[in-house]
């Protein structure tokens, strides 16, 4: 399981909590995320503009 | 007045004072502004005074904006955390949510107990709606940002003119295809502010309504369980304009269709001049590149800045939009508007005045260096638009290939 991080805003998506709100459930893993991801904060960053910041 | 200071390591002491700190005060206030309308027809008995938040909006506005100037001071952006961490700039846009609840109950109840003429009705239900797309900024800062408190809150001033779908639309869809010719609440070279508004209003419902299905079927509900955040917003409309028309009378059906067509029409007006024309390029790999602070026009006219939360500085909030309205920057050579949002509507209202004041500035961008297939055109105009600037060019028959 890892943190994955928006570079514009900071928006982090942790596999193990996933995002509920998006309707993610926990431990959905990052590359399992629909192609058309886009960052749910700020919405200008792509899935593959998400940096792995760390291991959890 | 507050003083942001930093010991950095290599720039030595930084300092920042804001100096529109309590200036901001006047985006608060600005809901204020009809009542001294209703307040000025009570102390001269005269109509003619229901229209003065009008004429104040759309003529004093614009002379302000002009005879002030404009502001093109940035933050340091070593201090931007300690700015945006101070409470008092998000408490300003908190109060303004129930006074905008509060002034359309007092023009409500002005309108349902006094006998106005048809134009005063139309005078008066005009400005409420003015200010009620007012609430649409509001929500806008409010909705861009992290915390639940803010969300909500957006969510519940954006109910009083029955706009609930904004947030999600405008973060999610907006905000991803802004520039481009998908975009509903991005306008094209060519397009009149009317076929526009006919374009982005149901455009922009749809999309975002599509949005939250999406979003709850993931969460493996129905799109009309009561978590549609859309349908919680247009709950607490139902609330209020069914409430007034109880209150008040039959009065309210006309008053209120006018008062939320007029408020949309804002927000309408307000995307028709903010990326008119503008387009990102496609990549190889079929996306559009990120947005970039020449996707958008900007204005730093200091006055219609101060009553707008900073909404127009435009370029800095769509490349970086959780960003609070009290650090957004100026860039340079950006695409830039010769006066501020209001005096940009009142040319816009009138297309062949807009298109002599805008189409040579889309052309003379340096990104764009009159290359038309860098500009976001009406398909339905291309070949005229082609043979008037294109110097005498054909008209591609795939204008979108990269
Ligand atoms: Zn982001």
């Amino acid at each position: 399981m890892a943190i994955y991080e928006c570079p514009g805003c900071h928006y982090r998506y942790d596999e193990e909590l996933g995002d509920e709100h998006e309707g993610y459930p926990p431990s959905t893993l990052f590359e399992n995320l629909p192609d058309d991801f886009i960052c749910p904060d700020c919405g200008v960053r792509y899935k593959e503009d998400f940096e792995r910041v760390s291991d959890s | 007045m507050t003083t942001y200071t930093l010991q950095h390591p290599e720039k030595g002491l930084i300092s920042y004072t804001d100096k529109k700190r309590y200036l901001w005060l006047s985006s608060v206030f600005m809901p204020i502004f009809p009542m001294l309308g209703i307040l000025a027809y009570f102390a001269t008995g005269s109509e003619w005074a229901l229209g003065l938040p009008i004429f104040f909006s759309y003529v004093v506005i614009p002379f302000l904006d002009w005879g002030i100037g404009s502001d093109e001071d940035n933050p340091p952006e070593e201090i931007v955390p300690q700015l945006e961490e101070d409470r008092y700039y998000r408490v300003l846009t908190y109060i303004t949510v129930p006074m905008h609840f509060i002034v359309l109950i007092a023009i409500a109840w002005f309108v349902g107990t006094h006998d106005l003429s048809v134009a005063a009705l139309l005078a008066t239900a005009i400005t409420a709606g003015m200010y009620s797309g007012l609430g649409i900024n509001t929500a806008h800062e409010m909705g861009h940002k992290k915390t639940a408190l803010e969300r909500w809150l957006a969510k519940i001033v954006l109910a009083v003119p029955a706009y609930g779908h904004f947030c999600i639309e405008h973060n999610r869809g907006h905000h991803t295809e802004v520039a481009t010719p998908e975009d509903p609440a991005s306008s094209r070279m060519g397009e009149s502010i009317y076929k526009f508004a006919l374009r982005e209003i149901p455009g922009a419902f749809f999309r975002g309504w599509n949005q939250e299905k999406v979003r709850l079927e993931r969460q493996g509900r129905s799109v009309w369980h009561w978590k549609n955040d859309i349908l919680q917003s247009f709950a607490i409309s139902a609330v209020l304009q069914l409430g007034l028309i109880y209150a008040f009378g039959w009065i309210m059906i006309p008053f209120l269709l006018v008062h939320n067509v007029w408020a949309w029409f804002q927000l309408t007006s307000a995307n028709y001049i903010e990326h008119y024309g503008l387009l990102r390029s496609k990549e190889e790999s079929g996306r559009y590149e990120r947005c970039q602070p020449h996707h958008s026009w900007n204005a730093n006219y200091i006055f219609s800045n101060i009553v707008l939360f900073h909404l127009e500085r435009h370029s800095d909030h769509h490349a970086n939009p959780t960003r609070r309205y009290q650090s957004l920057r100026n860039f340079d050579n950006l695409p830039e508007l010769p006066n501020g949002y209001y005096g940009m509507y009142m040319i816009a209202y009138i297309p062949w005045l807009w298109y002599r004041v805008m189409d040579k500035r889309v052309l003379a961008l340096p990104h764009i260096n009159g290359d038309l297939s860098k500009v976001n055109i009406d398909p339905d105009r291309r070949d005229e638009i082609y043979a008037r600037f294109g110097g005498g060019g054909q008209s591609p028959t795939t204008p979108l290939a990269a």
